[in-house]
Formats: structure tokens, C-alpha cells, sequence
């Protein structure tokens, strides 16, 4: 069978075997409301927040399903297998060095977040100054960085599918219809079950995906005989020269001058990931202040796994794996289900098509709930009905997490993929613009809060004009995520580029406006709040008094 | 409950600092041994067939477990018998 070949026509078993576990992933999501049961799920903390007590292992599961994205999965490898190590092999330190920044930090947030009943970020944020504007601007922030996030899932069910046969170009409306249903029906149980249908989704999506990786990992380069000769291969294609740039294809290991792009690749990804509002959402759910920390530890199993995929991008060098689309055109982000389909048996390539396609309804599911809670908690709350209830704001949340979804959906069938792809970049350098003002906030009020602002905005700016300038042979804007570091002039991540001068206009302005004594807002936290855990008696009594989802009470 | 226990709030626990300063430097290391990347950037020696980039940077997915399940302990050890 030639590799062209492969394309043509539907993989029947793997196309029953995806179908199949597709259908119980659903009737799973369904009963998801089921899961863990408090109260009616007519309030944020329940249906946002699955009531926020779920322990160690569901968490892991949870944050490790709503993290390593069907799109990581699929982008990964894509990037070794076009350009090598430096744009795919950074995931693995990136998801190292995540876990001690997030054991700092988020304990305390969940702290304060679980005494005053804070939702996102903003709401925290809200809080800790009193502030609407810099509230907004990181709420907005938030919700405009997951929508192109939440349709990379979308995509990444899109290269399953296309891998699989369903779809023809002849008729655009018939090729997305698989889409379409896939899409209805994450809607329809996230709007019932909330937090919990990808609390239990979870668990299916993580197992199968260490399954097919495992084995992958094992029968693939035994069949091509060893690793010594993917190296090889892969060593090879990185040096040869590509047509387009008259330069190598890409990196081996990183190079003389690719160390900057590396390392801060790595870093400012990992400071990036938590800001995220769906991170935030999946952390908040932990029933303790440690249980983010005892998974800290545990997470990293994930990132082992990541690392495995990534290598698998080498591995289709070596098995010489085409990824051509259905329109006949190259396509590295197939690059992975077509390795899959050319060497496993179909129903093994159908069980290993239904993990990349599960493993992007768990993220799509947290993305549009935890964009939903900050729209209805910093925007329709805050300026459009202050005096909602928290009935009120489960349902706005429902609906929104509708529209978000709807949104994406639209986003992925008529735009072409590669503006997803730009945008979801533009997210990354824009959600690490907010960093200051949410962590540095947890530790101290120094920093002023126009000062934050100003920082935030001025890195929004700059990181978003870096972008646009750089070029590739796919695009001419937002081709990649490097650029010039100023002063250095070494490569490096944009994101970075942007937060350091972030931070040094946040510095600066802080120390001008406190000089001239520029009031910075009430503080509606207390240093004990830092500390609160479980059985805080203090939150015990609010949440008898009162409902959660109300003001900081303080 | 009652307004005695609003008043039983735990403040700002007290924390030793000994084991805190620990925890901070082995949360530290992994960070810095990654982000230094020309330390690691050689393909020899190998190991099973991959160059010393992959496995050195697959050995510090454990590395840093062991060193995050670490500092949560020294964490728990700082507070003990203060907070609670």
C-alpha cells in the first residue's frame, strides 16, 4: 500500500471502534451529574465549579485531561516531525518547570479564592484592590485567550476524523457534520452536568491516551528497528535543507543562538499555562489547599507521556508517514493519526483516534465553562446586573458556555485552520500579560493598580505587534512565536519579551505613584486568608450564613 | 456556628523558617537546571539509543517530582503544630 494510498476511502473498524467509544464517553458525561453530588447545580460553585471538594485523584485526572490537550497532542509531534526540537521538544521542560512555579503560588490562591468564594481571577483581582478596570482587563484577557484555544480542539478532532476518511471535499457541508454532532453533544452534557461531565470524561480520556502512548511507544520503533535509526532519520531531516527558506529544515538539539528561544519557550509557557482561566477553574475545584500541591508531584507523569508523543513526530520521519489532507495538500498536524492508521491494526487506530478526539472534548469542556464564569462574574455581574443571583449567574454561565462553544465552532469551519492556529499564539503571549498583576498580587499590594495596568497594557502591545511582524512560509503575519529579544538579540518567546517590560513599567509606575500618593484601592483580603484551608471555621460559617457565590465578605 | 468560632479565624500560621527556605531552593533547582540550557544542549553521551538531550530531560520529569513531593513535605513539617 502506498502512503497515498492510505488516504483514500473510510478505515471502517477504526471508524466503528471511534464511533463506539465516542457514544459511552457521552452517556458518561450525561450521568457526570451524578458524580460526587452536593446541591442543585443551580450556582456557580456546583456547576462551575463541580462544588469544589474534588480530592487528590480527581484532580489529577482533571487537570491532567484539561492541560495535555487533544491539540498538544496533535501539535507536538507535528512540530518535531516539520521543524524539530526547539518548537516541539520545549513541551517537555515547559510542563517540568510548571509544577514548581504552580506549588508556589496557587495554594495561596486557592486560599483566598475558597474563603471569599472567587471564581476566576478577576474576581480576585476585583477583591484584592477594588479595582473594575484592571478586573476587566484581566477578565477580557482571559475570555479572548481561550476562544481560539477552544477551537484548536475542534482541530484537533478535525485531523482525527480527516485521517479516518470521513469527509469529502467535494461537499463542505457533509464534511463537517461528524464535527457538528461531536459538537452538540459536548454542549449538551456540559450545559447539564457543568464541571462534572469533564470531571468524569477525565478519566476515560487519560487512561486511553496512556494506553495507545505506551504501546505506540513500544511497537512502533521495534517495527522500525530501534531508536538508534529514528535519531538517525530524524537527525538527517533537521540538517537537510528546506526548499522554501534555503535554510535546515530545523533543529536536532537546540543550537549555537537557539538557547534563549528554548529556554524561555519553556519558562514562559509554564508561567503562562495557570493564568489561563480553564487551569484556574480545575484548580479551584480541589477540595484543599494541598491538593494542588500533592498533585504538583504527581502531575509530571503527564509530561513523561508528552515527551514520549513528542518523540513520535520523529518516529513518522523514520516510518517515512505522509500527512496529506483530504484536499491533496501536505499537512504536518496529520502527522500523527496517519502514523497511527499506517501501522496499528484499524481497531487499534480507531482506539487511538477516539483518545485524541476524547482528549479534546475534556479541555473544550473546561475552556467553555471556565470563559462562561468569568464572563458572568466580571463582565455581566460587575457591569451589566449587579444585583444578579446566583441562580441568575448559573444560567447566564450555561448559556454562555453555549455561546462560546458555538463561537469556536464557527471559528474552525469558516476561518481557515491556520488563523485558530494564529490566534491561539496571540493567547499565549497575552494571558502571560496578566501574570503581575494576579501573582505578584498574592504576595503583596506594593505594585499599584494603575501601574499594573499600564504594565499589562503595554505588554499586550508590544507582544501583539512582535507577532504580527513575524513572517513564515504558511503565513506572513503571526507565523511563529520568536522574535528578537530586545538588548540581547538572540531569539526568544514573545510572551517573555512582553512580560519582562511588563514588569518593568509596572515597577516603575508603581514607585512614581506611590512617590506622589496616588490612593491604590481598599483591600478587601486579610493575610489570613492566604492561609485558609477545608475546615477554615471562618468559611464554614459563610457558606452557612450565606451563599458562596456572593461579594467578598470581609 | 457561632460568632465565638469567627473569632477562632487562624491568622497568618506560624511558620518555621528553616524548612521553607529548603523547600524554596528545590522548588528552585529544577527551574534553573532547564531554563540553563546550554548545560544540556550535546547529543553524547547516549543512553538506549537517545542522545543526552531527550533522557536528561526525561530523567528531570522524575527529578522534579521527587523534589516538588519534597518541598510539600517540608512545607507541611514548617507549619506542624502551628497551624490547626
Amino acid at each position: 500500500m502506498s502512503p497515498l494510498a492510505a488516504h483514500s476511502g473510510v478505515n471502517g473498524p477504526a471508524l466503528v471502534v471511534l464511533i463506539v467509544l465516542f457514544a459511552l464517553v457521552a452517556v458518561a458525561g450525561f450521568l457526570a451529574t451524578r458524580f460526587q453530588a452536593g446541591g442543585p447545580l443551580d450556582n456557580l460553585d456546583e456547576w462551575g465549579l463541580g462544588g469544589r471538594r474534588f480530592g487528590t485523584w480527581v484532580t489529577w485526572f482533571l487537570l491532567g485531561g484539561d492541560l495535555y490537550t487533544a491539540y498538544t497532542f496533535v501539535a507536538v509531534p507535528a512540530a518535531m516531525f516539520a521543524t524539530g526540537a526547539v518548537a516541539g521538544f520545549f513541551a517537555v521542560p515547559y510542563t517540568i518547570v510548571l509544577y514548581p512555579i504552580i506549588f508556589v503560588f496557587m495554594a495561596r490562591m486557592w486560599s483566598v479564592s475558597h474563603r471569599h468564594g472567587y471564581v476566576t481571577t478577576a474576581d480576585f483581582v476585583r477583591g484584592r484592590y477594588d479595582d473594575r478596570g484592571l478586573s476587566l482587563a484581566v477578565a477580557v484577557t482571559g475570555f479572548v485567550a481561550t476562544m481560539p484555544y477552544i477551537a484548536l480542539q475542534l482541530v484537533g478532532i478535525q485531523a482525527v476524523l480527516e485521517v479516518a476518511g470521513v469527509g469529502s471535499t467535494a461537499n463542505k457541508f457533509l464534511n463537517d457534520i461528524p464535527l457538528f454532532v461531536a459538537f452538540i453533544i459536548l454542549a449538551a452534557y456540559t450545559y447539564t452536568s457543568g464541571l462534572r461531565a469533564p470531571a468524569v470524561i477525565a478519566f476515560v480520556k487519560d487512561i486511553l491516551i496512556y494506553l495507545v502512548v505506551i504501546v505506540a511507544i513500544i511497537y512502533i520503533p521495534a517495527h522500525l528497528g530501534g531508536w538508534d535509526g529514528i535519531f538517525g532519520a530524524a537527525k538527517e531531516k533537521m540538517a537537510a535543507t528546506n526548499e522554501l527558506t534555503g535554510k535546515p529544515n530545523g533543529a536536532f538539539v537546540p543550537g549555537l543562538g537557539q538557547s534563549w528561544a528554548y529556554a524561555t519557550l519553556g519558562l514562559g509557557s509554564a508561567m503562562a499555562l495557570f493564568m489561563y482561566p480553564h487551569s484556574i477553574t480545575a484548580s479551584l475545584s480541589s477540595g484543599s489547599r494541598n491538593t494542588i500541591r500533592r498533585n504538583a508531584a504527581i502531575l509530571p507523569l503527564y509530561s513523561f507521556v508528552l515527551g514520549l508523543l513528542a518523540l513520535l513526530g520523529w518516529v513518522a520521519i523514520k516510518a517515512g508517514t505522509q500527512p496529506v489532507g483530504l484536499n491533496g495538500k501536505p499537512n504536518p498536524q496529520l502527522v500523527i493519526p496517519q502514523l497511527f492508521e499506517d501501522m496499528f491494526p484499524g481497531w487499534f487506530a480507531g482506539v487511538a483516534f477516539a483518545a485524541i478526539a476524547i482528549g479534546a472534548l475534556v479541555p473544550a469542556a473546561i475552556m467553555s465553562i471556565a470563559a462562561a464564569n468569568t464572563f458572568t462574574r466580571n463582565i455581566y455581574k460587575e457591569w451589566l446586573k449587579k444585583d444578579a443571583t446566583p441562580q441568575q449567574e448559573a444560567k447566564v454561565s450555561k448559556i454562555m458556555s453555549l455561546l462560546v462553544k458555538a463561537f469556536a465552532l464557527v471559528f474552525v469551519l469558516v476561518l481557515d485552520r491556520q488563523n485558530a492556529i494564529n490566534f491561539q499564539l496571540l493567547g499565549g503571549v497575552w494571558i502571560l500579560q496578566i501574570f503581575p498583576t494576579v501573582v505578584f498580587s498574592l504576595y503583596t499590594r506594593w505594585f499599584h493598580k494603575y501601574a499594573l495596568l499600564a504594565g499589562w497594557a503595554v505588554g499586550m502591545v508590544y507582544g501583539t505587534v512582535a507577532a504580527y511582524k513575524v513572517a513564515s512560509p504558511a503565513t506572513k503575519h503571526f507565523g511563529g512565536s520568536l522574535s528578537a529579544i530586545p538588548v540581547i538579540g538572540d531569539l526568544g518567546y514573545i510572551a517573555m519579551s512582553a512580560f519582562v517590560i511588563n514588569v518593568v513599567v509596572a515597577v516603575v509606575l508603581s514607585a512614581i505613584l506611590h512617590a506622589v500618593k496616588v490612593p491604590n484601592g481598599a483591600d478587601h483580603t486579610v493575610p489570613g486568608d492566604y492561609y485558609a484551608d477545608t475546615d477554615d471555621p471562618r468559611v464554614a460559617h459563610d457558606l452557612m450564613l450565606e451563599d458562596p457565590a456572593t461579594k467578598p465578605t470581609t | 456556628m457561632t460568632a465565638e468560632s469567627r473569632e477562632r479565624v487562624p491568622e497568618v500560621p506560624r511558620t518555621r523558617r528553616g524548612p521553607m527556605v529548603a523547600a524554596g531552593i528545590l522548588l528552585l533547582i529544577p527551574v534553573v537546571a532547564l531554563v540553563w540550557v546550554p548545560s544540556y544542549n550535546q547529543e553524547t553521551p547516549k543512553l538506549w539509543g537517545f542522545p543526552f538531550f531527550f533522557w536528561y530531560q526525561f530523567a528531570w520529569v522524575f527529578l522534579c517530582a521527587a523534589a516538588t513531593w519534597s518541598a510539600y513535605r517540608l512545607t507541611l513539617a514548617a507549619r506542624r503544630g502551628t497551624h490547626r
